[in-house]
């Protein structure tokens, strides 16, 4: 598995051949509190990159999930549906969000890595 | 314009709060533990709220007061008893609410409890109604501190000596380290509790002995996801100058001995439309599976007709799922009626329901 990526909006995404597993950072969780709704994109649907591929919302406010690459969605996590706690609990890990077949890996080169991402989040929540 | 800060503010950053901007002031929305447990401590346990930005308007005066006092509310003033409260509105003569309150008769007068947002304004109302004949102090001078649910009356008796006696919608001043507070058994979350009213270099010490005896500190957004539960009115959102009582369904809180005469601000409005029915009214609103409807949410009938609109919608911690009020057309108010909820695009379904999602524990009948 290829290593783990981040995006400006708080995504997080990593590769195995050419499906991409994407969910949202425990940073992104912690700025938006207790989350209570989460809406996935329908399967076989094809979703492109920075645009938006399900919501979250928190006991405050609601906040649109983005894809980071373009592709196709294999596989969307019901769990986190049916439980939205579980994304405050495991973001990245078991409370992943969906899963896309990509069309062209090139798009994960402009993402951030783990380094670079923690001095991003730091920067702009201050 | 400075931001303002409470008493309380330096207690609320070493309990790691998360502000936002209220009415003009700094407040926490909530604290490290986040809104949901927040929530459920209030009720199962004891919740404190630093509700300091909240007008406390004393007005002082005797019989002449309470005549004045009925050309305004809705209140039947001349029999309430002293240290018993009243819910009530400052409204025009539409009957559109300037402010929600609670009113309380004491022996020097009234103390009126008004929101952060319409006090200074509300003030200024009530001082050209009243005119210079009754002094009105808008006391800055003291903090507001709410305690809610239900280990609260066992946690502050340990502190008041007393006010276990207190029934719900009554107060009384209490002595308590060399100071008087003005304690009232009341709330805004659904559960049993407080409001204590206390001077501003004594708050800091006393919300610390309330935490001491295992109350605590509990932000904004857990104040609103409770008082949704409980079916409670928000002023700027259920309530503003375009809303009647009649319409926001309170008509309980219009003492019946005054809609036979009328003689208070906004009476004709109110008694043709307690008369005739309101063509819109407030209703609990329970949209179908997880999704939250929050403000504005436009509500459709399935003929695609727009029938309202969501005034609050949130996620209710104890109910475990979501909850929304809001405003149908009065054809659409009773219970059970299905409508259409739009969110981000697409219609969902949901059910009006009754009030209050969340059973109300308050303690009725003490003596």
């Amino acid at each position: 598995m290829s290593e783990v990526k981040f995006s400006k909006e708080h995504e997080w995404i990593t590769l195995e051949g050419d499906v991409a597993t994407i969910g949202i950072t425990k940073h992104a969780t912690e700025m938006l509190g207790d989350i209570v709704f989460a809406e996935l994109p329908e399967k076989g649907s094809n979703v492109e990159k920075d645009g938006t591929a399900g919501v979250v919302e928190s006991t405050k406010a609601a906040s649109d999930v983005y894809t980071p690459v373009s592709g196709e969605v294999v596989d969307t996590n019901q769990s986190i549906v049916d439980d939205p706690a579980k994304i405050n609990e495991d973001p990245e890990g078991g409370a992943w969000f969906f899963k896309l077949k990509i069309k062209d890996t090139s798009e994960l080169d402009t993402l951030m890595n783990k380094e670079e991402y923690d001095k991003f989040a730091k920067e702009t929540s201050s | 314009m400075e931001i303002k800060k409470t008493s309380l503010n330096k207690l609320h950053q070493s309990n790691k709060a998360k502000f936002v901007e209220f009415a003009g002031y700094e407040m926490p929305i909530q604290y490290s533990k986040g809104i949901i447990e927040e929530h459920k401590f209030t009720r199962s346990n004891s919740g404190i709220f630093d509700v300091s930005h909240m007008g406390q308007l004393f007005i002082y005066g005797d019989e002449s007061l309470t005549e004045e006092l009925e050309k305004i509310f809705p209140l039947d003033l001349k029999n309430l008893k002293q240290n018993c409260s009243k819910y009530s509105f400052l409204m025009n003569e539409d009957a559109g609410i300037y402010d929600d309150l609670i009113i309380t008769k004491i022996e020097e007068g009234y103390l009126i409890i008004l929101n952060a947002a319409c006090k200074d304004k509300d003030f200024e109302i009530l001082s050209n109604l009243l005119g210079s004949k009754f002094k009105m102090n808008l006391d800055n001078n003291r903090s507001l501190i709410a305690i809610q649910g239900p280990k609260s009356v066992e946690i502050l008796k340990s502190i008041i000596n007393g006010v276990d006696q207190l029934s719900f919608m009554t107060g009384n001043w209490f002595d308590s380290d060399n100071q008087k507070l003005f304690v009232t058994r009341s709330g805004y979350t659904g559960e049993d509790g407080f409001e204590i009213s206390i001077s501003n270099d004594k708050a800091e010490k006393f919300v610390e002995n309330l935490i001491e005896k295992g109350a605590q500190l509990i932000g904004l957004g857990a104040r609103d996801t409770l008082r949704l539960e409980a079916g409670l009115c928000l002023y700027g959102h259920e309530l503003d100058i375009n809303k009647t009582p009649v319409e926001a369904n309170l008509r309980w809180a219009i003492s019946k001995s005054r809609l036979s005469n009328g003689g208070f601000i906004g009476s004709k409005k109110i008694m043709n439309q307690m008369q005739d029915g309101a063509s819109k009214i407030r209703v609990g609103i329970k949209p179908e599976g997880r999704l939250i409807a929050r403000e504005k949410t436009k509500i459709f009938d399935d003929t695609d007709k727009q029938i309202g609109e969501i005034t609050s919608g949130t996620f209710g911690p104890s109910v475990n799922g979501p909850i929304a009020m809001g405003y149908v057309d009065k054809e659409f108010s009773k219970v059970d009626t299905k409508i259409l909820l739009e969110v981000r695009g697409k219609k969902h379904p949901a059910n009006v329901c009754a009030l209050p999602f969340y059973k109300k524990n308050y303690v009725k009948g003490v003596n």
